[in-house]
């Protein structure tokens, strides 16, 4: 009698979750090894951390002081102009996710659930007080408003539209935060009251919306075929990159008031006093640094830029200028874009170095609060581990972007 | 008139439209514009100091700089003249970038390779070891390391002893080093020979092999002409070239052996973590980008694995790995800056402590910013004259 054999399956150990580990940690005798050696560590250190975390570290240095951590100094019965900022930002971020979707759409959906879970934390209420979390708690909800604003109004919100509001919100959230003179609901917050991560914010949003026009009038300059203009822009490109930021920000607040007057004939008094507040001289420091960098940047950018495009755009009848501002600078930029998000993370990273002209950002106010509470100077690992992980949630979020960017333009990282 | 007329109108084009005379007056017009906003600066300096009797002079750094510097590569006192204090402080800088950059470099490349290893556990470390510590400012990791780390230690009287012995307290870390005697000098005569030959018989060797065709093992003979020859010194000077040194305990901290203060250690830790994430990428980046096909031919025809590896794989990552590598270690250079921030006396913080003392912030600033300059040219030049010689020649 004979009979047909069955089909042969795939041995069992080739598939499923054996075949995995399999080919993927233990396909020859060294990478076994890797493997076992490997989980012991990770696991004795993962052990370590947790218990460290859960059982022997202090969180209350951090705990007890989140509003220091968040705005600094700032007064705390204006604290609602933060809110309101606050508030027009998610607002936008909810139209944003409504018009585009996409990446708007995974940070809005984050921004919910951060929001949803601050809210709910279970510290006590001297810490995180109800109003505190009311706030924190409805700014989801006008995310979630934009949105639907988005849905129902088709047709008002733009994608110019938002752009625009966008970059309006940058100069109202400005105007809110610092007030005027003369306006009773809105009185004067001086810069240095403000502090933690709002200035960590300020001086990154500053700096990235400030460096970028002027690196890119920087990297026009560099390629300028006048020898004048673009020897100035080499030497002030690479002098400032040559140098540290620390540099930078020690010559703002040192040196530049010795290369200032007391006064400028045609110019009044008040526009030259701008530049005797700390925070405006570290602005300064940080966009001329990041300026230089962009404008390297930008002009890797525009020399992927082929010149048959230029030659195109000549022979279509355009001049210099719209050649450059329709044709050339897109394309440019469009190249870069990854490599642009990377100087904004080192950017937001290099804000940091302001603690050393005694600025209050978030790690001024960690320094400062474990060193002036004796209760705390024990700390030094929770405050310090906390700002890290401040920090790392938002680069990681702008790496993501740019990660992002870089699959739906099609361009690649250099 | 008239030639003047041609010169100026020499064709139907009015003087404001002709490309030429237009490109001529925007240059005056920015070089007028950078000349002015320079005088108009060391115009309101020169004033500032004349009229708060700030010296500008460089006259200062023969004076005495009466401060003391914590750790330094050469000896020090407080009786020097600020000139040397501000040299103290380059070689300070000088030294953790060196150590820094073998160290990150080493770090980054195992990191690099883990990245792209077939093992999973070990890819997904690597890259979340990488993801951690790029995305975290280099500040806070070094607020971390000092003041969460480093200065935690037990105190010196506690120290933690490892074997070695290497001590680790809140004063630093001391480990077993090796000190100098008196034949140290000639050994370094046998050594120097030593290397002499190797080079000369790497050379002759790598010759022969070119004429012949047969495979003479130039670089490892080289090398053990190197180490045999530094061996026979050694026993043939009259002592010892090395003797050991531990270090020990004294009353106030430990004496002897290799010294890492608690503000080093800190620093180079900080730096090399820091800058191994970004280099492992590089490393990752720049071996991915060598064409599969490459690897494919050269197995084709015949070269090993290893042959694979050495003479196709990494000569074309180097190409691509090697510039944006130099970019970060002048990164690591630039940013030993923040020494400052631990209390390292590093060039800047050194230069921080002579502007107090003396009160010239104008000059030193100039020396601080013209010793970062000279670095970063020095990373510059490095970098064209590899560039230069790795170029894709053409036909």
């Amino acid at each position: 009698m004979t009979t047909i054999q069955d089909t042969v399956l795939p041995p069992q150990t080739d598939i499923g979750l054996v075949g995995w580990v399999k080919t993927n940690l233990m396909n020859n005798w060294y990478n076994s090894l890797f493997t076992i050696f490997m989980l012991v560590v990770g696991v004795l250190f993962l052990q370590m951390i947790l218990r460290w975390s859960f059982f022997s570290a202090d969180w209350s240095a951090v705990t007890s002081n989140l509003k220091l951590y968040m705005v600094g100094q700032y007064p705390n019965e204006e604290l609602w102009r933060v809110g309101v900022v606050l508030f027009i930002v998610t607002s936008l971020l909810g139209v944003t996710w409504g018009l585009w979707g996409g990446l708007a759409r995974t940070f809005a959906l984050a921004g919910i659930g951060a929001a949803a879970l601050i809210a709910i934390l279970p510290l006590s209420l001297d810490d995180l007080p109800i109003e505190g979390r009311v706030w924190i708690f409805s700014s989801a909800g006008f995310v979630a408003a934009g949105y639907y604003f988005v849905r129902v109004t088709r047709s008002v919100a733009t994608p110019k539209r938002v752009i625009w509001a966008w970059i309006a919100s940058f100069f109202v959230g400005m105007f809110i935060l610092r007030g005027f003179e003369g306006v009773p609901l809105l009185p004067v917050v001086g810069t240095n009251q403000w502090g933690g991560l709002l200035l960590t914010f300020t001086l990154a949003l500053v700096g990235i919306v400030a460096s970028f026009p002027l690196g890119m009038l920087l990297a026009l300059g560099r390629r300028s075929n006048l020898p004048i203009v673009s020897l100035f822009s080499i030497l002030f490109i690479e002098l400032i990159r040559g140098v540290p930021l620390i540099t930078l920000l020690f010559m703002t607040q040192i040196i530049l008031p010795l290369l200032l007057p007391d006064s400028v004939p045609f110019l009044p008094d008040r526009l030259l006093n701008i530049l005797d507040d700390r925070i405006v001289r570290a602005f300064l420091a940080i966009t001329l640094f990041s300026a230089a960098y962009m404008a390297e940047n930008i002009r890797g950018g525009l020399q992927a830029v082929s010149i048959s495009q230029v030659e195109a755009a000549k022979a279509l009848g355009l001049s210099g200028r719209h050649t450059m501002a329709f044709i050339v600078m897109p394309q440019a930029l469009r190249a870069v874009i990854p490599t642009i998000v990377g100087q904004f993370i080192a950017l937001f990273k290099d804000t940091t170095l302001v603690v050393i002209v005694g600025l209050l950002d978030i790690v001024g106010i960690g320094k400062a609060i474990v060193l002036g509470n004796v209760e705390w100077v024990d700390a030094q690992r929770e405050v310090y581990l906390f700002i890290a992980a401040m920090f790392w949630v938002f680069t990681f979020a702008m790496s993501y972007t740019s990660r992002k960017l870089e699959e739906s333009l099609g361009v690649k990282r250099h | 008139m008239p030639l003047l007329r041609s010169m100026l109108w020499h064709s139907d084009i009015p003087l404001w439209r002709d490309a030429r005379v237009l490109r001529a007056v925007a240059q005056i017009v920015s070089v007028i514009i950078v000349v002015s906003i320079v005088v108009f600066a060391v115009n309101n300096v020169l004033t500032a100091a004349n009229d708060r009797n700030l010296a500008l002079g460089f006259d200062f750094l023969g004076e005495e700089a009466g401060f003391p510097i914590a750790e330094s590569v050469v000896k020090y006192h407080e009786a020097n003249s600020f000139r040397y204090a501000f040299y103290v402080g380059v070689l300070n800088t000088l030294k953790v970038a060196l150590i820094g950059i073998v160290a990150a470099t080493v770090l980054g490349v195992v990191l690099g390779v883990s990245r792209l290893s077939t093992n999973w556990l070990v890819s997904k470390a690597a890259g979340l070891y990488i993801e951690i510590f790029r995305n975290i400012p280099l500040l806070i990791q070094l607020f971390f390391w000092y003041f969460g780390v480093f200065l935690l230690f037990p105190a010196v009287e506690n120290a933690v002893e490892w074997p070695g012995p290497i001590f680790i307290s809140n004063r630093g870390i001391f480990a077993v080093w090796a000190s100098t005697t008196s034949s140290f000098g000639p050994w370094m005569l046998w050594v120097l020979g030593g290397l002499i030959l190797a080079v000369v018989a790497r050379f002759s060797l790598l010759r022969i092999e070119a004429r012949t065709g047969n495979s003479t093992h130039p670089n490892l003979l080289a090398i053990a002409a190197f180490i045999l020859v530094s061996i026979i010194g050694w026993f043939l000077v009259a002592d010892t070239p090395l003797a050991k040194s531990t270090p020990e305990l004294g009353r106030f901290n430990f004496q002897g052996g290799l010294n890492f203060t608690p503000e080093f250690s800190a620093l180079l830790f900080g730096l090399v973590i820091y800058t191994a994430s970004f280099i492992a990428e590089i490393v990752r980046s720049g071996i991915q980008a060598v064409e599969k096909g490459q690897v494919e031919a050269a197995r084709a025809l015949g070269l090993s694995e290893y042959q694979t590896l050495k003479m196709v794989v990494i000569p074309q990552s180097l190409r691509i790995i090697i510039p944006p590598l130099i970019s970060q270690y002048l990164n690591l250079t630039k940013n030993s800056s923040l020494a400052l921030t631990i209390g390292y006396p590093d060039l800047f913080g050194v230069g921080r402590i002579i502007i107090n003392q003396a009160g010239r912030a104008v000059p030193v600033f100039a020396m601080i910013m013209a010793a970062y300059l000279a670095m970063s040219l020095t990373y510059a030049v490095i970098g064209n004259l590899y560039n230069k010689h790795v170029r894709f020649v053409d036909r």
